[in-house]
């Protein structure tokens, strides 16, 4: 099988497998005053200030959560208490559900943020929570997450980065550039499920979602899952390697777009691993199936837990129309290997070829 | 050779796809998804996908092949759902899962099966598949309480020569159980699916109403030389043949004439059959030709020797006795256990 769903779960790095097994030898629960309970507080002290060396914090704004839906959910409880929640229109569903009354600010056509209905909006609501991406998850599109936080600043509102697709790809000083927290999780950069964060800037009071025990200086109850944790802090520590990624995403791209593909979100600034390709005509699931069928693994759209492919609503906010429902996401994993722009060009042919024969048109 | 199955999540869908997997076929499940199982049972935040969509990816893992769910819920509501509530309107008496084999099962599934390169597509309909010398002919199911012929008449011969229907050969559900246990499938007790899977409840006046408000307004029962008997609640809560749901004046009467115009019931005494019956949308699983053959005029009916006569696209019957015909529903011609065609009745 050729991976190129990187964006929904990157492979495990090997690092961080060994930081899971090690964390499962270590007998103990954090919050235990013995010696095992500090063997493995210690396991997550360390990781906590890795995390925060990485992401230019202090160790004691890092809060950890089970993944990036906890953590922006959280944000937008603590930090958008009382606040009118801005959000783009191509937000992740864990901002769009956790924010269900929060005014939409549009996108233009390439799918990065109208900075000037952003202006507008933050006039009328200067004590606002801005809620935004770093890189979009379906089309790679990255947010001028600087000039957002420039204005977020001027106005007096709050700006909360769901930097999950960027961490580990693109990293930045999200905090430096005018954030007052962000979102991050350990599977999307190579950790193991179940653990992510929320960074804060310094001195934010974070009022739990979940109180229980009072752990993380009660801001987030519940027994932490180290093995998960010693993973994501081992995992950030990896390098990589943008432009070999970037490299063969861009063939991929030249070839799709050879066999009759649309590039969504082209003349923008896009993460090195992501291309979404819309093919005119043919339905998204078709696609998806028929290359699953020759052995390569990509995503469309928005999967509800019945594995049902729906149209796009990243798309749509791009006013892309039809096409939200015909693309598909190609996403390539950390440890890509030579060959597989050629694997993929070829499935990609032949799956167009067949569904853009005439009795063949799906959509 | 590589097969695509139709899979409900129900036993008889399960079991073809085991026996398919068994023959050692390539096999692609696929499960259309036909509306909102959330909205549909009116709980909100309830996941789209119901039970029967969780029970078909279990049975494919279980037989360790691909599974996938295609989103048809927008055409499956024009389809099947509107059109539906818009026979009603026009004073017929539909029959929905003729409209979704059509249009659904063996139109844009079987589309999608052909466009992925399979060989064939199977289904859990009770009906057999035989290889005659002209084709693929389509016959009456071993078990003749399951057939299902009847409702899968409007499939093609092209469509026919691509499906395959293991489940025709056998001679009861309870075999069919069985060997869904057999494999081991947490399906084989399952309970069987009800007549109008759309409607939970079994009342299908409320999608009318949704879709068709109109033909639950109010109107006039009326005898057929006008008089006014009484007032009925919505034209789609009747049928041609009908006896329930009259008024008083109208006891021992039956429903003769639906009028969509007037949203007027003309009723008269009992005895509404008629020797001539005209049908439109006729699909031929022979040359069609002026034949003789045996009528089934509703899902669960006796035959009717009848001469059928092709009329453009659809066909007249003379019916040796005359019988109840209900605009809507499909009269199906069987020449023993072989479908030769069938049409809607005008």
């Amino acid at each position: 099988m050729l991976y190129l769903d990187a964006n929904a779960t990157e492979p495990v790095r090997p690092a961080a497998r060994e930081a899971v097994l090690a964390a499962m030898d270590t007998l103990g629960n954090p919050s235990s005053t013995h010696a095992a309970g500090r063997a493995a507080r210690k396991l997550l002290e360390e990781a906590r200030e890795a995390v925060a060396r990485h992401c230019h914090a202090r160790a004691q704004d890092v809060v950890f959560t089970s993944g990036a839906t906890e953590a922006n959910a959280l944000a937008i409880h603590a930090l958008g208490a009382g606040r009118v929640v801005l959000i783009g229109t191509t937000e992740h569903d864990s901002i769009r559900a956790a924010a269900p009354e929060a005014v939409p600010v549009p996108v233009s056509a390439d799918g990065t943020l109208d900075l000037a209905a952003l202006e507008t909006l933050l006039a009328m609501h200067p004590d606002a929570l801005l809620c935004l991406m770093a890189a979009n998850n379906e089309t790679g599109v990255l947010h001028d997450i600087a000039a957002a936080g420039r204005l977020c600043a001027a106005h007096g509102a709050r700006l909360h980065v769901d930097a999950v697709q960027a961490i580990g790809r693109c990293n930045q000083d999200w905090l430096g550039l005018g954030a007052s927290s962000f979102a991050l999780s350990g599977h999307k950069f190579g950790g193991a499920m179940g653990a992510g964060a929320l960074v804060t800037a310094k001195g934010l009071e974070i009022r739990p979602l979940m109180r229980g025990g009072g752990q993380e200086m009660g801001r987030r109850g519940g027994t932490p899952p180290l093995p998960a944790i010693a993973a994501l802090a081992a995992a950030l520590a990896e390098p990589y390697e943008a432009e070999r990624i970037a490299a063969h995403r861009d063939a991929m791209e030249r070839a799709a777009i050879a066999a009759g593909a649309v590039v969504m979100g082209a003349g923008a600034a896009r993460l090195p691993n992501t291309v979404c390709l819309a093919l005119p005509g043919v339905r998204a699931d078709a696609q998806l199936i028929a290359l699953d069928m020759a052995g390569i693994a990509v995503s469309a759209g928005a999967a509800c837990s019945s594995g049902k492919v729906t149209a796009s609503h990243v798309l749509a906010a791009m006013g892309q129309g039809a096409l939200a429902g015909q693309a598909i996401r190609v996403s390539l994993p950390w440890n890509v290997e030579e060959g597989a722009a050629e694997r993929f060009a070829a499935a990609y042919a032949a799956m167009a070829k067949r569904a853009l024969r005439p009795r063949a048109a799906l959509a | 050779m590589k097969v695509v199955v139709a899979m409900s999540g129900g036993v008889d869908s399960s079991v073809v796809a085991g026996l398919m997997a068994r023959a050692g076929h390539e096999v692609i499940g696929v499960t259309l998804q036909l509306y909102d199982h959330g909205a549909a049972v009116g709980r909100k935040g309830a996941c789209c996908a119901g039970q029967d969509i969780h029970d078909a990816k279990r049975v494919a893992d279980r037989l360790g092949i691909a599974h996938y769910v295609i989103d048809s819920e927008t055409r499956f509501q024009q389809s099947v759902i509107s059109a539906f509530a818009d026979s009603y309107a026009g004073g017929q008496t539909p029959v929905p899962c003729i409209a979704c084999n059509q249009h659904l099962k063996f139109g844009d599934l079987l589309e999608m099966a052909r466009g992925l390169g399979a060989d064939a597509m199977a289904t859990g309909h009770y009906v057999r598949r035989v290889e005659g010398p002209d084709g693929a002919e389509m016959h009456k199911a071993v078990d003749d309480t399951r057939d299902q012929s009847w409702f899968l008449f409007a499939t093609t011969r092209e469509q026919l020569e691509f499906c395959r229907f293991p489940l025709g050969n056998y001679a009861s559900k309870a075999e069919v159980r069985a060997l869904a246990a057999e494999m081991g499938l947490a399906v084989a007790e399952k309970a069987d699916s009800q007549d109008i899977c759309f409607v939970p409840s079994g009342t299908y006046a409320g999608i009318v109403e949704k879709y068709r408000p109109d033909a639950l307004e109010a109107g006039e029962v009326v005898t057929e030389d006008g008089h006014v008997l009484g007032q009925h609640q919505g034209i789609a809560r009747y049928t041609i043949g009908q006896a329930k749901r009259l008024p008083d004046a109208a006891a021992h009467m039956v429903v003769k004439k639906i009028e969509p115009g007037t949203r007027r019931i003309v009723v008269g005494p009992r005895g509404v059959q008629s020797a001539e019956v005209r049908l439109r949308d006729v699909n031929w699983l022979v040359d069609p030709c002026a034949l003789g053959a045996n009528v089934k005029l509703r899902a669960r009916d006796t035959l009717h020797p009848a001469l059928i006569l092709p009329e453009g696209n659809g066909a007249l019957l003379r019916l040796e006795e005359p019988a109840l015909a209900a605009p809507g529903q499909a009269a199906v011609f069987y020449d023993g256990t072989r479908v030769l065609g069938g049409g809607f009745i005008v």
